[in-house]
């Protein structure tokens, strides 16, 4: 109906350039644009490099879920279990890093989340179940687990071999910052670059169409599982060796913020389209709110809220495009 | 003839999708009380004259008149109102909720918003006019399609309908459900009922209706009172004269001693395929003639892949294919270019460029990683090659017209340089200009030594392009054919006594 519909309307022409196009194109930019302008002119200690190369360090391991959890949105699905990845990764790194060996424990880190990814995807093509009940229902076990590997108590991790990951700088740049910017790079290659990128496009663009092309879209779906989780694990990691502290309920919530990030930025949450910058830009975006109401000093409760509503525009403008 | 005697009445009714034109100065008066039948070859435009009559499609032109009134803007709910209602070819019921629930749904017994008891005294009433036997309380989800449509009847009359139009409405029923179907018919015609019937099935139509308008390339032939008709005549205006299509000629057909690129023999599926044999050959283009639901689509996936086969020996040159897939099959040079080429076919979140390639990755990368400059290469020569418009690499096929989004389709297989290709309704919905090229595409793949398997609900289009046919009916190839001497109209003629037969076959063994 919807197809006939748009041929009645006689209106199957290609949108030209328009401001409104744009916006919507762009329309993550445009505000983090004015957010930029703005929060320089309001505060001098806005507009440093060392506030902005802050801003990236403390956004970088969201930012690393964010870019991962890209392919799977993409590609149809959804992922709740990000966060509680995040976690076993976290109490599994830490563990490890004191009972047998810090860089061990920063491969395993990484290597459980896609583990853990894996059964995630492995679930979702084996029984045809939505990824949306799978990952809600695994984040649950997960997080179960990272609280039985330590009792529920949090694990010390002073390590100087361990800590060099979160916190250790070359020149002025954090070595967590150059480990996002590599990942980034590295998603931004496999998405466009590669045969595997085409294929998560296709299959979240209409999977029928790809099956019907020869690929095997059960692989590609376990394949963005896998990469998703171990995003999580390496931002677990990161952020273990950061604080110098693996707490089993690390990362509870992140699974929400991410998602929120991918949506900001504009990639679409029916599958088929969007990228890996516009995540970024919308990790970004929710720092720069979060660093202006600090440097503001406005009350944090308007913080969310702000958040929030930008994401309600955002998701507005983008789902005011002409349909397909 | 006087209005008022007509329930519905159309007048110069045009309609257009995408620039083609699919009825053209339509005039037909529906009479009250009457049972009217709408016949043509596919794509004559039947189904497309009841769905403007029940307000799926609104007119680019002309006027339609419902019990006098004239109607400006239409919809199924304005149509509803009027009295008219539609059962569809795709049902369309709620499946988790009861037969009765989905009889009332929208005129539910109530007070205040409260749901009230009271629907199953109505049910009640209704099922002494139809007499189907259905329980109310039964889900609809659990029923069979035959049973679906008595639910959807049911609707139809609980809403006072005084107008029903039903499309193909027998073609998934045996004989003896269709027959039951009829009578009711006649009972709803006597309650004053006016009944639009849109159907392939000349015989039920000739045995039930009262007046028939044939139609054909989207104009009316005539109307005109059944008794003059007979299946004959119906035939012949169905098809009426050639059209001036000029199609390409054919490469030589291969010798019968070519080793087939593809055979099957005796296969079944669960898609309704029962004892199919048929083989291919390199450079020989086949043809499966048939009607809608036959069984074309279900062979051409059961090939592909895309369906698992059932029973019987399927070789692709020469190798016995055993736990097929899709993956499997594009490995092994198959393509198939599916009927539905916005739900199966393209990627409309994607532009010109990966839709094109998406078939054919692997040959275009290196360790995964794309070469993008033999990609744009390849690419721009399929869009020269084919004359796709607009010719950018990176167009949105999302807003192509229906032509150029078929040639983008046939570029990503014709770039996997296929050994068996099959074709789904190539030539559906688009221009006469793609049309063209289309055609001339399928002669080239099998002159550079292609098999090609061809299915079209045109029959012209199938007899014309082909070497050879398979004749199919009801899942089954009751024939083999050599098209250079076969004719539509003994083709289709073929195929009715076919069905005929079939169903006095199930008739005898019913009783």
């Amino acid at each position: 109906m919807t197809d006939t519909r748009a041929i009645l309307a006689g209106g199957r022409q290609a949108p030209r350039f328009s401001v409104a196009s744009f916006a919507r194109e762009y329309g993550v930019l445009v505000i983090i644009a004015a957010l930029l302008i703005g929060l320089t002119l309001a505060s001098d200690s806005f507009l440093t490099p060392r506030n902005l190369l802050n801003i990236v360090n403390q956004s970088a391991p969201l930012a690393i879920i964010a870019c991962a959890l890209t392919l799977v949105i993409i590609a149809g699905g959804f992922d709740l279990s990000t966060g509680a990845i995040f976690g076993v990764a976290s109490v599994s790194a830490g563990w490890i890093a004191v009972n047998v060996d810090p860089v061990t424990a920063m491969i395993a880190g990484p290597l459980i989340g896609v583990a853990l990814g894996l059964v995630n995807g492995v679930i979702i093509t084996a029984f045809n179940v939505h990824s949306f009940l799978v990952t809600l229902a695994t984040s649950l076990v997960y997080r179960g687990i990272a609280i039985l590997i330590t009792g529920g108590a949090l694990i010390p991790v002073r390590i100087p071999e361990f800590a060099w990951l979160g916190r250790e700088k070359v020149g002025m740049v954090n070595i967590a910052v150059i480990v996002f910017v590599v990942f980034m790079l590295v998603m931004m290659l496999l998405l466009n670059r590669t045969t595997f990128g085409r294929r998560v496009f296709a299959v979240g663009g209409n999977e029928e169409a790809a099956i019907l092309s020869g690929i095997r879209t059960k692989l590609i779906k376990i394949a963005t599982f896998a990469i998703s989780g171990g995003a999580a694990g390496l931002a677990g990691v990161i952020t273990v060796s950061r604080l110098s502290m693996a707490s089993p309920q690390a990362g509870a919530g992140m699974e929400l913020e991410a998602i929120a990030a991918v949506i900001l930025g504009g990639t679409s949450i029916m599958g088929g389209a969007g990228a890996i910058w516009r995540s970024v830009s919308g990790v970004l975006l929710m720092a720069l709110i979060g660093n202006g109401f600090n440097i503001l000093n406005v009350n944090p409760f308007f913080k969310d809220l702000t958040t929030g509503v930008i994401i309600v525009v955002a998701v507005a403008l983008a789902a005011s495009k002409p349909r397909r | 003839m006087s209005a008022e005697g007509n329930a519905v009445s159309i007048r110069g009714v045009v309609k257009s999708f995408g620039g083609t034109r699919v009825l053209d100065d339509i005039n037909i008066d529906f009479r009250a009380g009457e049972v009217h039948a709408l016949v043509g070859e596919n794509g004559a435009g039947k189904s497309s004259v009841g769905k403007i009559v029940g307000g799926y499609y609104s007119a680019d032109d002309g006027e339609i008149t419902v019990f006098g009134e004239r109607i400006g803007r239409f919809s199924p709910r304005e149509a509803l109102l009027r009295g008219i209602a539609m059962i569809h070819q795709e049902l369309q019921l709620v499946p988790e909720l009861t037969v009765a629930q989905n009889v009332f749904l929208g005129l539910e017994s109530h007070r205040a918003g409260l749901l009230v008891g009271g629907d199953l005294e109505r049910f009640a009433v209704i099922e002494a006019t139809c007499d189907f036997g259905l329980d109310p309380r039964a889900k609809v989800a659990n029923l069979r399609i035959a049973e679906r449509q008595k639910v959807e009847i049911m609707r139809a009359i609980a809403r006072n309908a005084r107008v029903i139009i039903m499309d193909e409405p027998t073609s998934s029923l045996t004989e003896d459900e269709a027959e039951r179907l009829h009578q009711l018919i006649r009972r709803l015609k006597s309650n004053g009922v006016t009944v639009i019937y849109v159907s392939h099935f000349l015989d039920h139509i000739l045995a039930n209706c009262d007046r028939i308008t044939v139609m054909r390339d989207g104009r009316v032939v005539r109307t005109a009172s059944v008794e003059g008709e007979t299946k004959q005549s119906l035939v012949d205006s169905m098809l009426g004269q050639a059209s001036n299509i000029i199609w390409p000629s054919l490469p030589p057909a291969p010798a019968e001693t070519v080793k087939p690129i593809a055979e099957m023999r005796k296969i079944s599926t669960d898609t309704g395929l029962r004892d199919i044999s048929l083989l291919v050959r390199p450079g020989e283009i086949v043809g499966l003639i048939g009607l809608v639901g036959s069984g074309r689509t279900e062979i051409g996936r059961a090939m592909f892949g895309a369906d698992p086969i059932e029973a019987g020996s399927y070789e692709i040159d020469g190798i016995e294919q055993r736990r097929l897939n899709v993956t499997r099959a594009v490995a092994q040079g198959v393509a198939l270019v599916p009927e539905d080429r916005r739900k199966q076919g393209l990627v409309l979140t994607q532009t010109t460029r990966p839709n094109i390639s998406l078939a054919t990755l692997g040959g275009l990368s290196r360790f995964g990683l794309l070469n993008r400059n033999e990609e744009t290469d390849r690419v721009r020569a399929m869009i020269r090659h084919f004359g796709i418009v607009p010719g950018k690499v990176d167009g949105e096929v999302a807003f192509y017209s229906g032509g150029n989004q078929q040639k983008v389709l046939l570029s990503k297989w014709a770039v996997a340089k296929p050994r068996l290709l099959i074709l789904d309704e190539p030539s559906r919905g688009v221009d006469i200009g793609a049309r063209q090229r289309i055609h001339e595409f399928i002669v080239e793949m099998a002159a550079a030594g292609t098999g090609v398997l061809l299915i079209s609900s045109e029959l012209e289009e199938v007899i014309n392009l082909s070497h050879r046919g398979y004749l199919m009916s009801e899942g089954r190839i009751f024939d083999e054919v050599s098209c250079r001497d076969l004719t539509v109209d003994a083709a289709l003629n073929r195929i009715f006594r076919e069905q005929s037969r079939n169903h006095d076959i199930q008739e005898t063994t019913l009783q």
